[in-house]
This record gives C-alpha cells, sequence and structure tokens, in this order.
C-alpha cells in the first residue's frame, strides 16, 4: 500500500473521524482549507507529485530512515526494543516528512508565502529548511517564552533565510504561536499557505499530515519484518500533537494484534495539574479548528500545558487520536518529566544515541510497558528525533556543568 | 423585541442600525453593564455582549487585551448571563457574540436556555460554520434564540447562499479579510459583499471590523442594514464612560447621515 492510498480510515468528506475533527473555523478560512483539501486530493493522486515528494524524502532528507535495535536499553526494559530513527533525517526529526509534503503543495497551489508555528523550534527549523530549498518566503511564529528557551534555533532559522516573530499574547507560548499564525493566515490567505506542524487543525490538515508522516509506519513495517522475521507486540510513540505517532501507527493500525501505545507527558505528574497529558485527562472541545480532547477549565477556557519537552507543551492533540482512544484501537497513558529524562540519560549512555526529550517520553514508555510482555516481547519505539536541541535543560537538569552524570 | 424588529424600526426611520461590542467583564462585571448602558442610552439599537475567551483567533491586539483583562480579574461564564440581563433590564436589546469552545462546555442547549432565560435575542458565531452547527440550531430553535453566522469576502456564492439560509435575525459581513481592530478607512471589499449577499437573501445585514467613526458608519450605511463596531469601544471603555457615550452619539449621528456607495 501507496503512502497516499485512500484508507478506511481516511475522515469523512468534512474532516470527522467519528465525532471529532471537523472545522471549527472563522468562515474567512473555509475557502483556503477548501482550496488545500481540494489540491491535495488531486496531489495525492497524482504520480508527479508523489514522485517528487519520494524524490526529496531520499535525496534530500536522507530517508529511509534505520531501524536500529537497542539491546542494552532493552535489558531495563525486559522485552526486546527496536528504535525507528526518525532522529537521523535531515533537520533532526520526523517533522521534515510533513514539511516537505506542503512546502510542495504550497508550490502546487501557487502561493509564495508560508507561515507556521512553533514552539520548541524543530517544527520551525525543519519548515525554514524546506523554503530555503524550494524558494518560498517563510514567516515563523514562536512564542516569546520559547524564543528565549530555544534562542539557538531562532537563529537557525534566521540562518535559513527565514523572519522570526515572537508572540507576546497570553501565555506567549505555542498555542499562542498558533493564534498569531491564524490571525496572519485570515489576513493573508490569498498569497500564503499555513504549513500546521502537527496533526491537528481544521480538516484536510489532520489527514494530509498524517499522511505525510505514513512514511515512518511503511518503512517500520517492512523493517522489523525483514529483521526480526514478525510484527511487534507494540508501536510506541511519544504523543503532543501526535504526528509522530499518527505517522507510525497507521503502518500497523490493520495489523490488528499490534497493540499502538501513545505517551503523553505527564509534566509533575497528573495530580500535579501540570502536565500536558490531553488524551488521559482532557476532556472534549473545539481548539484550533478541529473537535478533539483539550485542557480546557470548566469554563471552557483552555488551560495551559506544562512539559519538561517544549515539543510536547500542547493543551490539544490531533483529533484522529481522539478517534482511536474512543474506539480502543490505541491507547495513551502519561509519564512524568522525572521518568522522560531518566529514559533520556539510559538511552544515551547504553546505546550511543541522545533522544530528544519528546521521544525520551516514548522510550520512558517502552521501559513501563516492557516487564508485562516479557523477553520474547517486541517492541518498535519511535524515536522522533534527537536530542542536541535539548541540551541546555539536560545541563541544567542533571547539572552536567557542574561535573553532574545523569 | 426581536432582532428583525430592531433593524424594522431602524429601515422604518431609512437608516441603519448602530450594533456596539463591548466583552462582558470588561473592565469588571459591573463595570461592562454601565457601559453597555450608556451605550444603549447614547444611540446603540443592539449590544454584542462579548464572551471573553483564552485564545481568541478572530480579534486583533485591543480585544485580545481586553478579554485577557477580564479572565484574570475572574470573569466566568456565569456573569455573561447576568450581564446580558442587565442590557434586558435596562431596556436594551443583546446578544452575545462568543467563539464555540465555551458554548460546547457550558452545553449548546443549557446555554442557549440560559440566554434566552437572560433576555439574550441570538448568538453570533465567529468560529462556528453552519456546517458544524446542527446542536446549535436545534438549541436555537427550541429557544427562540436568533443565529447570526458570518460571511466574508472569500466565501463562495454557494456558502454566502448556504450561510444565509442558516442564519436568522441578521448576517454578519467581515468587510475585510483579518481580524478585528479600528482601521482608518473602510474596506472597499465591504460593499461587494453585501451586494452579493443581496443575490441570496434578504436578511438585514450588518457590516464589521474596522470600524470606528461617524463617518465611516455613514459609509457603511450607504449600503449595509446595519454597522457594526468593536475596538473603538472597547478602546473608549477602557478611557471613560463619557468616551463611550461620545463614541455611540458620533455613530448613531453617522448611520443616520448615510452616504451613498460610490
Amino acid at each position: 500500500m501507496g503512502q497516499f492510498t485512500p484508507t478506511p480510515h481516511d475522515p469523512d468528506a468534512r474532516g470527522h473521524f467519528g465525532p471529532w475533527g471537523g472545522r471549527f473555523v472563522p468562515e474567512a478560512l473555509i475557502a483556503a482549507v477548501d482550496e488545500l483539501a481540494a489540491e491535495y486530493d488531486k496531489a495525492r493522486l497524482d504520480p508527479e507529485f508523489v514522485n517528487e515528494f519520494k524524490r526529496l524524502l531520499r535525496d534530500f532528507a536522507g530517508r529511509p530512515s534505520l531501524l536500529t535495535e537497542a539491546p542494552k536499553f532493552a535489558e531495563h526494559a525486559g522485552t526486546r526494543v527496536w528504535l525507528k530513527r526518525e532522529d537521523l533525517n535531515h533537520t533532526g526529526s520526523h517533522k521534515i516528512n510533513n514539511v516537505l509534503g506542503q512546502a510542495l503543495l504550497t508550490k502546487r497551489m501557487g502561493k509564495q508565502r508560508v507561515i507556521a508555528e512553533t514552539g520548541a523550534g524543530q517544527h520551525g527549523v525543519a519548515t525554514a529548511t524546506a523554503c530555503a530549498l524550494l524558494g518560498l518566503d517563510c514567516v515563523v511564529y514562536m512564542g516569546e517564552v520559547d524564543t528565549e528557551r530555544q534562542s539557538l534555533n531562532v537563529a537557525r532559522m534566521r540562518l535559513l533565510g527565514a523572519e522570526v516573530i515572537p508572540v507576546k499574547s497570553g501565555s506567549r507560548t505555542l498555542k499562542d504561536a498558533i493564534n498569531e499564525a491564524l490571525r496572519d493566515w485570515v489576513a493573508n490567505v490569498d498569497d500564503t499557505h499555513y504549513l500546521l506542524g502537527t496533526a491537528a487543525g481544521p480538516h484536510p490538515f489532520p489527514l494530509l499530515v498524517r499522511d505525510f508522516h505514513r512514511i515512518i509506519g511503511i518503512e517500520a513495517r517492512e523493517q522489523i519484518l525483514e529483521k526480526a522475521g514478525r510484527l511487534p507486540d507494540a508501536v510506541v510513540a511519544c504523543v503532543g500533537g501526535g504526528s509522530n505517532a499518527i505517522g507510525i501507527f497507521h503502518g500497523f493500525i490493520d495489523d490488528t494484534d499490534v497493540r499502538l501505545v501513545g505517551v503523553e507527558p505527564g509534566g509533575s505528574g497528573l495530580d500535579s495539574g501540570s502536565h500536558g497529558a490531553t488524551l488521559t485527562a482532557g476532556t472534549p472541545g473545539s481548539l484550533h479548528g478541529a473537535m478533539s480532547y483539550v485542557m480546557q477549565d470548566e469554563d471552557g477556557q483552555i488551560t495551559e500545558a506544562h512539559s519538561i519537552s517544549a515539543g510536547l507543551d500542547y493543551p490539544g492533540v490531533g483529533p484522529e487520536h481522539s478517534h482511536l482512544k474512543d474506539i480502543g484501537r490505541a491507547e495513551y497513558f502519561p509519564v512524568t518529566d522525572a521518568e522522560a529524562m531518566e529514559a533520556f540519560a539510559l538511552l544515551s549512555r547504553t546505546e550511543g544515541i541522545i533522544p530528544a526529550i519528546e521521544s525520551s517520553h516514548a522510550l520512558a514508555g517502552a521501559l513501563k510497558l516492557g516487564p508485562s510482555l516479557g523477553p520474547d516481547g517486541l517492541l518498535v519505539v519511535n524515536l522522533s528525533g534527537r536530542g542536541d536541541k535539548d541540551m541546555d535543560t539536560a545541563v541544567k537538569y542533571f547539572g552536567l556543568a557542574d561535573g553532574g552524570q545523569a | 423585541m426581536s432582532l428583525s424588529d430592531v433593524f424594522a424600526t431602524a429601515r422604518a426611520e431609512s437608516r441603519a442600525a448602530l450594533i456596539g461590542y463591548l466583552p462582558a467583564g470588561f473592565p469588571t462585571v459591573e463595570g461592562s453593564k454601565d457601559h453597555l448602558r450608556s451605550m444603549i442610552e447614547s444611540g446603540c439599537d443592539l449590544v454584542e455582549v462579548g464572551l471573553p475567551f483564552s485564545d481568541p483567533v478572530m480579534d486583533g491586539p485591543t480585544i485580545q487585551a481586553a478579554a485577557e483583562q477580564a479572565l484574570s480579574a475572574g470573569f466566568r461564564v456565569r456573569d455573561l448571563f447576568d450581564v446580558v440581563a442587565a442590557v434586558a433590564d435596562a431596556g436594551g436589546r443583546a446578544v452575545v457574540m462568543t467563539y464555540w469552545n465555551p458554548v460546547l462546555r457550558y452545553g449548546v442547549d443549557a446555554f442557549a436556555r440560559d440566554l434566552a432565560a437572560a433576555g439574550g435575542l441570538g448568538i453570533i458565531t465567529p468560529d462556528l460554520v453552519p456546517d458544524e452547527a446542527e446542536d446549535w440550531m436545534a438549541a436555537s430553535a427550541a429557544h427562540g434564540l436568533d443565529r447570526t453566522f458570518l460571511v466574508a469576502p472569500s466565501s463562495t456564492e454557494e456558502r454566502i447562499a448556504m450561510t444565509a439560509r442558516a442564519s436568522s435575525g441578521f448576517l454578519y459581513a467581515t468587510a475585510v479579510m483579518g481580524v478585528t481592530g479600528a482601521r482608518d478607512v473602510v474596506s472597499s471589499a465591504a460593499p461587494a459583499l453585501v451586494a452579493r449577499v443581496r443575490e441570496h437573501t434578504t436578511l438585514p445585514v450588518g457590516v464589521g471590523l474596522g470600524v470606528r467613526s461617524g463617518a465611516q458608519a455613514a459609509e457603511i450605511a450607504g449600503f449595509a442594514d446595519g454597522v457594526i463596531v468593536g475596538s473603538a469601544f472597547v478602546t473608549a471603555a477602557g478611557e471613560s464612560d463619557a468616551a463611550v457615550r461620545a463614541l455611540a452619539a458620533d455613530l448613531a449621528q453617522g448611520v443616520r447621515s448615510a452616504v451613498a456607495p460610490v
């Protein structure tokens, strides 16, 4: 099955996955999302588009990414563990898959300007990269708090020719960057594409972002069959907005014996109220254009998420995850900041791979899940990104600058 | 009195209706009641009571800041009904303008029920399109509330027709592609959009986004049934009640001095 082949898991024509998804956006944006949906419907069946996308993934992003066994890490998990190495992609995470696809769509629509939101800066850097490659103008909205936390990524984006606009409204983090990008889009929709970075937002974003990331699951399934001779017992991925998870899940979604496990940012623990575990602890609502689980108070005001990982620090989640949770096809649980940082250090020391703190949540999930599977069990963990960007956090967390040891 | 009466009265006087917006709870719950009453006394035919929301994607800096101030002062959704009731008790007419998530959270039917009980006439829904409004269609019908959906310069003919069919009371035409906020000149897209809307419906059409002066109101009154003013009232309310009254009076003069469209 190809990456863009329509499946029984596609949303309906208006973007609904069961009761989730849809379009909760101003009328002014409907024409733009209609145009995008129509263009994607054509592009996904157009061999020229599909081949160009595949060529960029191969020759620019460096796909296919490896599937690496992690035997020493696995000793701590009590079961066999394989890592899908999205950290080895150009720009250091899975984000490049979606960005290249949407940048090509932008060209097809004859638009010249791209806007994007970013939290930690990974999606912003990936977007700036694709825009540099394809000759598009790029503006990235980033919460002011995040521009301070991730100043190196701000410099990267600027080096790549993007304009970075610090967002000073609201909580000055990712959700406010999305708000500001939406405001820009309404005003400039004629020549501007909003390159949304996760599988959330109004239809068709959850569909097309997922499809651009389906390559992760397609490769992982082939690789594990070839290397281990069988399908895994579970596929494990971290879930903030949920794009890397939905990409790898889809490779196995029809293999009903394979558990799909999403690991959410538990922050300081669910009881503390300081977390980002939207699917575990959120309630239904509409945020940023779609119906999904959201973190909100009893008045429907969106509350702030908290995670040591800026990339998982989001009070919403892609609508297809809400659907997969409801129908029981996927399961979701949180791990805390401390558990994620322990896994971060463990993988670094045992396997020589420094994972992103986002991906460390999936690793911590594997450590929890492993013992129940036993030594003959088999896990595929999506290592969605590399940890270089997280060194500041690690230095502070482990006191590495003072001779501390993780 | 219903929304259609508001527009019928204005039409009988050969003028446009003046519609003023202020968030409930800005600067305080009691303060917003005072300002809304002043808006009515000084010439607003209808007020839009805004529900402060944490993530107002359709709003520019002025209304964003007002919503933030109201929320940090402790505004609760239940206060909205209190503010609407204060307007109704003073003989004014009120609709609510709100992002959809707080309504979903409250319960669409419960929200409609409590708004109707407070004397509100309807809801303007900036991020709810008719495509997703099944529950609201039912609740508004059950509780006798009007539904004001928005049309934009980017709306297709098909969508304008569909949106008009789903609406009652009046249609809200966004004059520009952009967010709320006072602007110096009336958008050239507005008259064209209103003309397109007229092809599909006899519903009154209100034009908003960017209006702040009597002269601009007069210009819009030349082609629309209602002139909607938001950010300028918020700015005035940040100054003084006298500023709110002066602005309403200036705008009320404007809607009575329609300038024929160029």
